[in-house]
């Protein structure tokens, strides 16, 4: 069983041109903890999980992902991350199967391709080309590319945007698989309920510092 | 803006006199040249206008490349400002150059090799000024900018030799031992003219775009 | 260069899975050299010119080719989940530029004839040496509009500045593979093909390794 990442970062800044997306902030993140990241549009959220990620690099202060520099090391540990974000990574003249397949293939891994469509609902529609596929289905389908590896930390943008009951249903319980698994799961969003009754430790954010 | 350093107002100051003295010796003299007369007297703005373009872009490529290894902002500055410095004085040695095949082939425009190749490399940097016009976000620019520079910089020997393999009909390549000693005399002046005048510029521009990055960079945190 | 395999089959399936992608450019390019013909004087100029208008057209051509296949990655951020999944940048670029040299081909292997027909064209040359001058000249073209596209792709509003960004830098390239071209055509009397394929190989060596080196810089944060 794969353990959690730890997260530890002091000082925390980056800016996009003019502003301050995040201006200063300490976080600590134990492995296999649950931590809901809350806050207002703009307040600091996806910035965070980006970098996070190693999707941007910090313009001040530090973070270290397993007691590793996160820039630096970045390419040992951008296998054990998955980030959810509001962008699917998918591309639209492919099938979902040969979307899952392409990932799969990239990373060397056996392409479990149908198990993963079966968990989340759309093996039915695997042959369609995804173009076809509503913005729920296609959310659906980038979670699923995520899973084709097992991460030790996973970082959801507003998991649920776009997705119906059953949808939701489904990110609980995607979450809830990963906590069990011992991963760190972090998630950003705006109704607390999504995450009810698990046991999570909140975060809120305000104009990129800690509320 | 921050004000200019005293360095620069020196150099501006030192080119200017020089300019001034250079181009009173290029114009009254030095004899006119043997084969072109007193056309040829273009030569003294042409000649050292193609040098120092030369001279700028090589900084630009040595500021861009100590961007991307250091990351230092000041370096995009550097490289930004000579960039424009090379662009201006290059199309400065294109426009003398048309102005010089005139009169002297009846065409205005020649396809010798330095002629074209000087073209190409003036078209590529102007492509990388306008590569910088639509990126907002400055450390991007600066990043884009460097990678663009340096692509355009590694290429000019290449674009050099193979226009030269086309055109290989033109006149031989005039160099000071073919040349009056009191010509090369006053071309180097006239080149050390406008290398000061190209420093105070680097001055000038550096200052430019260190306000505009600092106008499109958020300022430095306070302390919460 | 692990991952190289996986990530070119990507670059395949999804020419495969439209293929109006490419059949477009093969139109594109033969609707250029049927417009030289109209701006042409005469047809023994048409004839002359038949290896520059060759590689007028397939440059032209690229710059639509490196565009859209950018614009396939950046439409869902496939490009940032590419660099995060990680595909190293270098494997990334150089498998861009292969998918874009095999397309580049295809469309010069397509408006050859075609050229060869219209125009009159002679062609007396060694037809080996002309094939490995088509395809050095398209991977020449590709490594530069790869990497300029990715910047141009990606900055609201740019994609009008890649032909301006990658023009002036070809000029090597597409020098080399129109000389070359039409000496071949005429069955190289001088025995200058050698040397023009030289500096193609030269141009295609200088920007296949300045390219691997400086891709991750436009991917990758700062």
């Amino acid at each position: 069983m794969a353990t959690g990442m730890s997260i530890a970062g002091r000082g925390l800044a980056r800016r996009f041109g003019p502003r301050w997306a995040l201006a200063g902030l300490d976080v600590d993140i134990a492995p296999g903890e649950l931590i809901g990241l809350t806050g207002p549009n703009g307040s600091g959220k996806s910035t965070l999980l980006r970098l996070l990620a190693t999707a941007l690099r910090a313009d001040a202060g530090w973070l270290k992902l397993d007691g590793q520099d996160a820039w630096g090391e970045r390419s040992e540990l951008r296998p054990a991350i998955a980030l959810a974000s509001h962008a699917t990574g998918l591309w639209d003249d492919l099938s979902a199967a040969e979307n899952l397949g392409v990932w799969a293939r990239m990373s060397g891994v056996a392409p479990d391709v149908i198990a993963q469509l079966r968990r989340v609902g759309l093996d039915p529609d695997r042959r369609d080309p995804i173009r076809t596929f509503s913005a729920g289905m296609k959310r659906r389908l980038a979670l699923a590319r995520l899973f084709l590896r097992r991460p030790r930390l996973a970082l959801l943008d507003e998991p649920s945007t776009a997705l119906d009951v059953n949808g939701r249903f489904l990110v609980r319980g995607l979450i809830e698989e990963l906590i069990s698994s011992g991963t760190t799961v972090v998630v950003a969003t705006h109704h607390r309920e999504e995450l009810d009754g698990a046991s999570v430790r909140w975060m809120a954010l305000q104009d990129g510092r800690a509320a | 803006m921050r004000p200019p350093s005293k360095a620069e107002r020196a150099a501006y100051a030192i080119g200017l006199v020089l300019l001034i003295v250079g181009h009173g010796l290029a114009l009254f003299w030095v004899p006119p040249e043997r084969m072109m007369g007193e056309v040829g007297r273009i030569l003294y703005v042409h000649v050292p206008a193609a040098w120092l373009s030369l001279v700028a872009y090589t900084i630009s490529f040595g500021a861009a490349v100590g961007f991307l290894f250091t990351g230092r902002r000041s370096m995009d500055h550097t490289a930004v400002a000579s960039a424009e410095a090379g662009v201006v004085l290059n199309a400065l040695l294109l426009a003398t150059g048309s102005l010089f095949a005139r009169p002297t082939w009846g065409v205005w425009w020649t396809w010798d090799p330095r002629l074209t190749s000087s073209a190409v490399m003036w078209l590529t940097f102007v492509g990388v000024l306008l590569l910088r016009s639509v990126v907002h976000d400055p450390e991007r620019r600066a990043t884009w900018s460097a990678v663009s520079t340096v692509m355009a910089y590694v290429n000019i020997p290449i674009t050099y030799f193979s226009v030269q393999m086309w055109r290989s009909i033109h006149q031989v390549q005039s160099n000071p031992g073919t040349m009056d000693s009191d010509m090369v005399f006053v071309l180097r002046f006239n080149a050390f003219a406008v290398l000061f005048l190209l420093l105070g510029w680097l001055g000038t521009g550096r200052r430019i775009a260190a306000s505009i990055d600092a106008r499109e960079s958020a300022p430095p945190l306070e302390s919460p | 260069m692990t991952g190289l395999f996986g990530v070119l089959r990507r670059e395949a399936l999804l020419e495969w899975r439209r293929p109006g992608r490419w059949s477009s450019l093969v139109f594109f390019s033969a609707a250029v050299v049927l417009l030289v013909a109209f701006a042409s004087p005469s047809e023994a100029a048409l004839r002359e010119q038949a290896g520059g208008t060759f590689w007028v057209a397939i440059l032209l051509a690229s710059t639509r080719a490196v565009d859209q296949a950018w614009q396939v990655d950046l439409e869902n951020g496939a490009l940032e989940a590419l660099v995060l999944w990680p595909v190293e940048p270098a494997v990334l670029f150089y498998a861009k530029v292969l998918a874009l040299t095999a397309t580049l081909t295809t469309v010069a292997l397509a408006t050859g004839p075609l050229i060869l027909g219209m125009y009159d064209a002679p062609l007396r040359g060694d037809v080996g040496t002309l094939l490995l001058l088509l395809v050095t000249g398209c991977a020449g073209l590709a490594a530069p509009a790869t990497l300029l596209g990715a910047m141009t792709a990606q900055a609201r509003g740019a994609s009008v500045l890649l032909p301006l960004l990658l023009f002036p830098l070809v000029v090597p390239a597409l020098l080399a593979a129109a000389k070359g071209t039409s000496v071949l055509l005429e069955g190289d009397p001088m025995g200058q093909a050698p040397a023009w394929l030289g500096i193609l190989v030269t141009f295609t060596a200088l920007h296949w390794s300045l390219g691997g080196l400086l891709f991750g810089r436009i991917v990758e944060d700062g």
